[in-house]
């Protein structure tokens, strides 16, 4: 192999990049993405970018400044058009074509835009410029309106409320975070915005939304609410067109193996826009969209590609940041059945997800960093072990989790 | 000028275990190792400027707490995303039971 291409300059798309490098490949290397920036870090952009007095700037991922010494062909503000599988070749949107022998796909996610009259009125959040339009906006604002009560949603609602805006939060659901975060803590989280000033209404439909002045008026079933600022936080959607153009096998995200190859050997799919099967996790397919996921399996794509067989294994890990408050998630939620809190003090809480056998296969903690740092990181380890724990053992905070292992 | 300050008692930090320590305005965090010798760096990760003693110490290991950057507290060499940048690290000296590090 001599002629490796990535279609997209992300976090997953950037780490393939280095790491194929790193791993000892010196055939051509290209890596198309079709934003002008160097790849940079998304999780700053719904906090530090929007709350910090200095004007942000995008943070370039780890390891990013090597990228031009590493004798990469890097093509910014181009995308890809089209995969011509039979030809093994891809049109660029500026007419140019580019022949490959394998294909990385890290094309991410974009976020959902609201589907109802005057759904184009609210702002939503993906990209830096995206960020620097918002924190424009909210700074600008008095009434902030949020339409959707998720993990960028409430980011963002902290973030406006930090800036002393008044922010409303409407979700359609009758609770947040629900694709995310276990109840309990999603119910802390929602008291936390509550206590801040923030005004949280759920079960909420949204009607559409009006221009009015210079603000406008959301329309919903709690009646007509006036806001200088809407903002949209319904989630995102896996970036698969390419994949589906050209053939490849997608559901909820293009179809991989453990080892991250689509149903064309020749192309890998990574990060946000992937849906794979993890070992720990038998019978079940995921598609994460977080920033660890997509930092190991670009990673773990590399290593495919030099001829590794390993399977993706990276345990899903998240955090969320909101006020004081850190929120992390290791391990797959779904796949427990009981849960044992830990109080760690100072209201922070981690949950252990077990399974049916008594197996850890998730941990949940909410608090300040300092509280919940070091026992998630050993929870992350405990689930790594796959041993059976003893609930009464969990639950006591007086029991180092480091003797567990 | 350089000076050996008094951080803490021997008996403060656990083996392989992490305290943090303030003095003058600045943050350190100061290491026992699992097999039992002291070591110091900067307090603040080098990614987003996070205490370290809220991390995980395994073996040689720091790691972050906020987005699992890693460093060998030993050397301060970075070891992997999201930190590329390494910690400063500071000489440690035991004198009966304190600790002090040479700051
Ligand atoms: C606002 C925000 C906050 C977040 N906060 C957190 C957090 O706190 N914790 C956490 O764990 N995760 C967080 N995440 C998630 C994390 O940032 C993502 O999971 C990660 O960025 C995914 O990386 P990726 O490379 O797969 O996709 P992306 O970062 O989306 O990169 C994909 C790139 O491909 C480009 N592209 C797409 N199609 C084409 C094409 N056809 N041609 C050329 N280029 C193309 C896109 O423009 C984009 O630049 C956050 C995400 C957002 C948006
Ligand atoms: S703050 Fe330490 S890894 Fe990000």
């Amino acid at each position: 192999m001599n002629n490796i291409v990535i279609v997209g300059a992300g976090e997953a798309g950037g780490r393939a990049a280095i790491a194929l490098r790193d791993g000892g490949y010196t055939g051509r290397l290209a890596l198309i993405g079709e934003e002008v920036h160097a790849p940079y870090e998304r999780p700053p952009l719904s906090k530090a970018a929007i709350v910090e007095p200095d004007e942000p700037r995008p943070t370039t991922i780890s390891g990013g400044d090597r990228l031009g010494e590493l004798d990469i062909e890097r093509m910014t503000d181009v995308a890809v058009a089209a995969i011509e599988r039979a030809e093994r070749t891809l049109a660029l949107s500026d007419g140019r074509r580019l022949g490959y022998d394998a294909l990385i796909l890290a094309t991410g996610a974009r976020a959902r835009s609201l589907n109802l009259p005057g759904g184009e009125h609210a702002l939503t959040l993906r990209s830096f410029e995206d960020a620097q339009r918002l924190r424009e906006r909210i700074r600008a604002a008095e009434r902030v309106i949020v339409i959707g009560g998720g993990l960028i949603g409430l980011e963002l609602a902290a973030a406006a409320r930090t800036l002393r805006r008044e922010v409303t939060v409407l979700e359609a659901d009758t609770r947040l975070l629900r694709r995310s975060t276990p109840e309990i803590l999603a119910s802390a989280v929602e008291a936390r915005h509550v206590r801040e000033g923030v005004e949280i209404a759920k079960g909420v439909r949204i009607e559409r939304i009006d221009p009015r002045g210079r603000g406008f008026v959301v329309h919903s079933s709690l009646g007509s609410r006036e806001a200088d600022l809407v903002v949209g936080g319904i989630g995102a959607l896996p970036r698969t067109e390419l994949a589906v153009a050209a053939g490849l096998a997608v559901e909820n995200g293009i179809l991989v193996d453990a080892q991250l190859r689509t149903s064309d050997p020749d192309i890998l799919a990574v990060g946000d826009c992937a849906n794979f099967p993890h070992p720990l996790y038998p019978g079940r397919r995921m598609r994460l969209e977080a920033w660890r996921h997509a930092f190991a399996s670009g990673a773990h794509a590399a290593q495919t590609l030099l001829g590794g067989d390993d399977a993706y294994a990276a345990l899903p890990w998240f955090w969320s940041d909101q006020y004081d408050l850190t929120l992390q998630i290791v391990g797959l939620v779904e796949a427990g059945e009981a849960i044992v809190a830990r109080e760690l003090g100072d209201g922070a809480t981690l949950l252990f997800h077990l399974d049916r056998d008594g197996r850890l296969v998730a941990a949940a903690g909410l608090g300040t960093i300092e509280r919940i740092g070091k026992e998630i990181k050993l929870a992350e380890r405990l689930i790594g072990r796959r041993a059976s724990q003893s609930a009464a053992a969990l639950a006591d905070p007086g029991v180092n989790l480091k003797r567990l292992l | 000028m350089a000076e050996w300050i008094d951080a803490c008692a021997k008996d403060d930090i656990d083996a392989e275990d992490v305290m943090r320590f303030d003095h003058g305005g600045k943050t350190y965090a100061i290491y026992r190792s699992p097999d039992g010798e002291f070591f110091a760096t900067d307090g603040l990760c080098t990614h987003e400027k996070i205490h370290l003693a809220g991390g995980l110490v395994m073996d040689d290991i720091i790691e972050c707490p906020k987005h699992n950057g890693r460093f060998n507290y030993k050397t301060g060499v970075a070891k992997g995303a999201p930190v590329c940048v390494n910690l400063a690290t500071y000489p440690v000296r035991v004198q009966g039971d304190r600790v002090l590090i040479e700051i």
